[in-house]
């Protein structure tokens, strides 16, 4: 069996949820903070993928990124990056797609803790930031454990967005998802049985490991 | 001398009210602020802190901290008060040695604290594994890490024991006097600062 779509499948996985962590992290803080018309207009767009089907965010994404016109013309002219049936491309949709899974349970963590702990520690001094790192960041660990394998896990998932900008390239963009759909097409069970079988254990086994973590209070992926 | 006259629109179960205060503080003095429920006790000393922002008026301590007609405005950082909040407010994920090194690194300080506080035999210990009265002793200890020059305390005494409270306060007294604080305390019980507190700011209902 060729394993080389389930390592890229890990890779993609492991980028996509260090980028969001960096990116995730403080838009939700941002977000959990005082609303206003810009911040609601921002998170409805970060939670759109949650209901938009895959292909229809993976055909704007194609048209965004086409080396022949636009945006995608100049990446490609001036900085000769191309995100159409690239890994980078890949990895700039699931970081779109998989947004919500990190930015939501984080946001809702932050907004449970109470605001007398940031203005204590404002009164001891420190700044927004020492704030978040040392009082706000250790106190929501348990909500940003299940957004990092929540997120992981969903990108392990990915397909139609992946399919739409990536394509089936082996080796590039053919991951573990569309390998099985590829093994189906061509008769091959087996192979696809064996992906399958691969994806199931790790996202299984993650999920418990979350839930256990948790001690058992299960709760809404989008708590 | 610290000087305060501010206003501020607050929500209430009736309507907008305003709270208007004009009260002077004396430098070292303790002063008990009392009034019904819904007075405004603790947004006044949060005013005070910089974390709530009158809508107009000044606040003026060794300089100007707050001023609606000149645009100055200092954060809670700049002000450098302590606060003791009603509801505590202790990081759940520090010991009670990290929360007092997180605001001070001396460590003679420190050791002092822990001893007046009585938590000496609990420095390792996080707020969940404290009782309510040394979760409360912890947030007074906390706030006088900082040595401030301004107090100012919500309810600090309320889950303490009558004879853990007198004794604490006779010991703070100590500490107030050797930092030079002035101290702002809310309290519901008129009795409980007797012979502590040398003026009061009855606040009215709003």
């Amino acid at each position: 069996m060729d394993l080389s779509p389930v390592w890229l499948t890990l890779k993609l996985a492991t980028l996509t949820t260090l980028i969001l962590l960096l990116i995730g992290l403080p838009v939700a803080w941002w977000l959990s903070k005082k609303r206003s018309l810009f911040k609601i207009i921002i998170e409805a767009i970060i939670t759109m993928p949650l209901v938009l089907p895959p292909s229809v965010l993976g055909f704007y994404l194609l048209l965004a990124f086409s080396p022949q016109r636009g945006f995608g013309k100049w990446l490609n002219d001036v900085f000769n990056v191309q995100f159409v049936f690239s890994f980078q491309g890949l990895v700039l949709a699931s970081v779109i797609y998989s947004m919500p899974f990190m930015v939501s349970p984080v946001k809702s963590a932050f907004q449970q803790l109470p605001l007398s702990l940031s203005q204590a520690s404002y009164t001891l001094g420190k700044t927004q930031w020492q704030t978040f790192r040392h009082v706000l960041l250790p106190n929501i660990k348990p909500s940003l454990l299940t957004a990092t394998v929540l997120t992981f896990a969903h990108t392990l998932g990915e397909f139609g967005v992946v399919l739409m900008i990536g394509g089936n390239i082996p080796g590039v963009t053919r991951v573990a998802s569309i390998a099985v759909y590829d093994s189906v097409e061509q008769m091959d069970y087996a192979s696809a049985n064996n992906y399958s079988l691969i994806l199931f254990a790790i996202t299984f086994v993650m999920v418990i490991g979350v839930f256990i973590y948790n001690k058992y209070q299960v709760k809404s992926p989008l708590e | 001398m610290i000087a305060v006259d501010i206003e501020k629109k607050l929500k209430a179960y009736s309507g907008l009210q305003i709270l208007q205060i004009k009260k002077e503080f004396e430098p070292g003095s303790v002063t008990r602020i009392t009034g019904p429920s819904g007075a405004g006790k603790t947004t006044f000393i949060k005013m005070i802190a910089g974390l709530i922002t009158p809508d107009k008026g000044s606040i003026i301590a060794n300089e100007i901290w707050f001023d609606s007609r000149q645009k100055i405005n200092l954060t809670p950082q700049q002000r450098n008060t302590g606060f003791v909040f009603q509801d505590y407010a202790l990081f759940p994920n520090m010991t009670v040695k990290q929360h007092l090194e997180y605001a001070t690194n001396d460590a003679q300080w420190i050791a002092r604290l822990l001893n007046i506080g009585k938590l000496d035999t609990f420095t390792n210990h996080k707020p969940g594994h404290l009782s309510g009265g040394q979760q409360q002793r912890l947030a007074i200890l906390r706030a006088l890490a900082i040595k401030p020059k301004l107090l100012l305390m919500d309810e600090p005494f309320s889950a303490l024991d009558i004879k853990m409270k007198a004794k604490l306060i006779t010991d703070l007294q100590v500490f107030f006097k050797e930092i030079g604080a002035t101290v702002l305390i809310v309290s519901h019980n008129p009795q409980e600062l007797d012979g502590i507190s040398s003026d009061e700011l009855v606040m009215g209902e709003i």
